[in-house]
């Protein structure tokens, strides 16, 4: 086996969902799965139990709500990739999706799951913080708005409770001109550096340990990225001037 | 679950996944893995009719969905699929080892874009890993997929 030993649940219902995650320690949320199942297949988590979402009927909606669109825990990237209403109301989110992994993964993984893993190369986090999105978390303790602002607080860590589920996700409509460009190695891989633009307002990714707004005239002020094979420090803050002068060109 | 058709119960172990399982439980070993961890794309397989890793899901939650592997595409005896006649065709292989994955991923892709741009079949093969071929004849392949499949 590859995966490291854990209990498997797969609730049917919101609540449901919400009464184990509040029950059980160390239980981890199963939607997607694209990017828990390879840490549980390399063991770098190992968590007690899986709570797998993907039994819940009616959470895969993405629909229409206060200007922007809501996207539920279920609904597929693919499926936001496709929309119509994304295509219309919020086109960045649109071209934001295309540029998550391939086809293939975009297929199972979620909107909601990538927020919630909180990966810092990851586009659809810099999206939601560039547009003042917010998920709306769900536990038996009721429900909360949680602001992009103030949703991701460090590499892989937000501030979701253990016992909390992202229900849904809410885009606001895209702002124009709005851009994102991002630098990978190959298409599909993880941004080396990437930038959003909503009008007037910059997100950055890749380049720190979580999504960051910058100052469009300054957007490197008082970054500090990380060096790793595929690019060094210096490498990546070229890339953010370079990527914004590109974003705010059009 | 039901694979190529046939309904087959789901393994007792949690942890199986799906691509274990489609090679060690059900002597489905047209299914290659790769990397097990979602980067080389070998384990492809459609999913209700949708490409997705088959070692990025546990077999329990194939439970209740339809699962088609390569040797779903074209019976023993029966002309091949258009997509594995294709590679067959213009040499879209050397080994063999990443080749299912990529019939797999490019029944996909046709399926979203019956007349794919090079661009849609650039980034609709980009998630699958060839170490042999440099790609050259699996584009050629994809296009060709795309005449026969007409």
């Amino acid at each position: 086996m590859k995966p490291p030993p854990f209990e498997y649940h797969a609730p049917t219902t919101v609540d449901e969902a919400c009464a184990l995650l509040a029950s059980l320690e160390d239980a981890k949320v199963l939607a997607g799965g694209q990017s828990l199942v390879p840490l549980l297949n390399f063991r770098l988590a190992r968590p007690a139990h899986l709570i797998d979402i993907n039994r819940i009927a009616g959470l895969d909606r993405i629909y229409e709500r206060d200007g922007g669109v809501a996207v539920q825990a279920l609904a597929r990237q693919a499926a936001v990739e496709d929309s119509d209403l994304v295509a219309r109301v919020c086109p960045l989110a649109g071209a934001a999706v295309r540029l998550v992994a391939h086809r293939v993964i975009r297929n199972r993984g979620t909107v909601c799951g990538s927020l919630a893993h909180a990966d810092p190369a990851s586009e659809l986090p810099a999206v939601l913080l560039a547009l003042g999105g917010h998920v709306v978390a769900r536990s038996t303790r009721g429900e909360r708005v949680i602001e992009a602002g103030g949703l991701f607080h460090g590499v892989l860590e937000t501030a979701l409770a253990p016992d909390e589920l992202v229900v849904e996700a809410w885009f606001p409509a895209s702002p124009v001109p709005f851009a994102i460009v991002e630098e990978s190695r190959r298409h599909g891989d993880f941004a080396l550096a990437g930038v959003v633009r909503a009008a007037d307002r910059l997100s950055l990714f890749g380049v720190a340990p979580t999504p960051v707004l910058a100052d469009p005239r300054d957007p490197t002020k008082g970054l500090s990225p990380s060096g790793d094979l595929e690019a060094t420090p210096e490498f990546r803050l070229h890339l953010v001037r370079v990527l914004t002068a590109k974003a705010f060109a059009a | 679950m039901r694979v190529n058709g046939a309904a087959h119960p789901a393994p007792s172990d949690p942890r199986r996944l799906l691509s274990d399982h489609l090679r060690h439980d059900l002597g489905l070993t047209g299914t290659h893995v790769g990397c097990e961890h979602g980067v080389c794309g070998c384990c492809t397989v459609l999913l209700d009719g949708a490409p997705v890793r088959s070692c990025l899901m546990l077999a329990v939650q194939a439970e209740g969905h339809d699962v088609t592997t390569i040797e779903g595409l074209a019976a023993d005896g029966a002309p091949l699929h258009p997509v594995q006649q294709a590679f067959h065709e213009c040499h879209g292989l050397q080994c063999g080892f990443c080749t299912p994955g990529f019939v797999m991923s490019v029944v996909g892709l046709l399926a979203q874009h019956p007349n794919p741009t090079a661009q849609q079949i650039d980034e609709g093969i980009s998630g699958n890993l060839c170490r042999c071929t440099g790609y050259a004849s699996i584009r050629r392949a994809v296009v060709r997929a795309a005449e026969l499949s007409k």
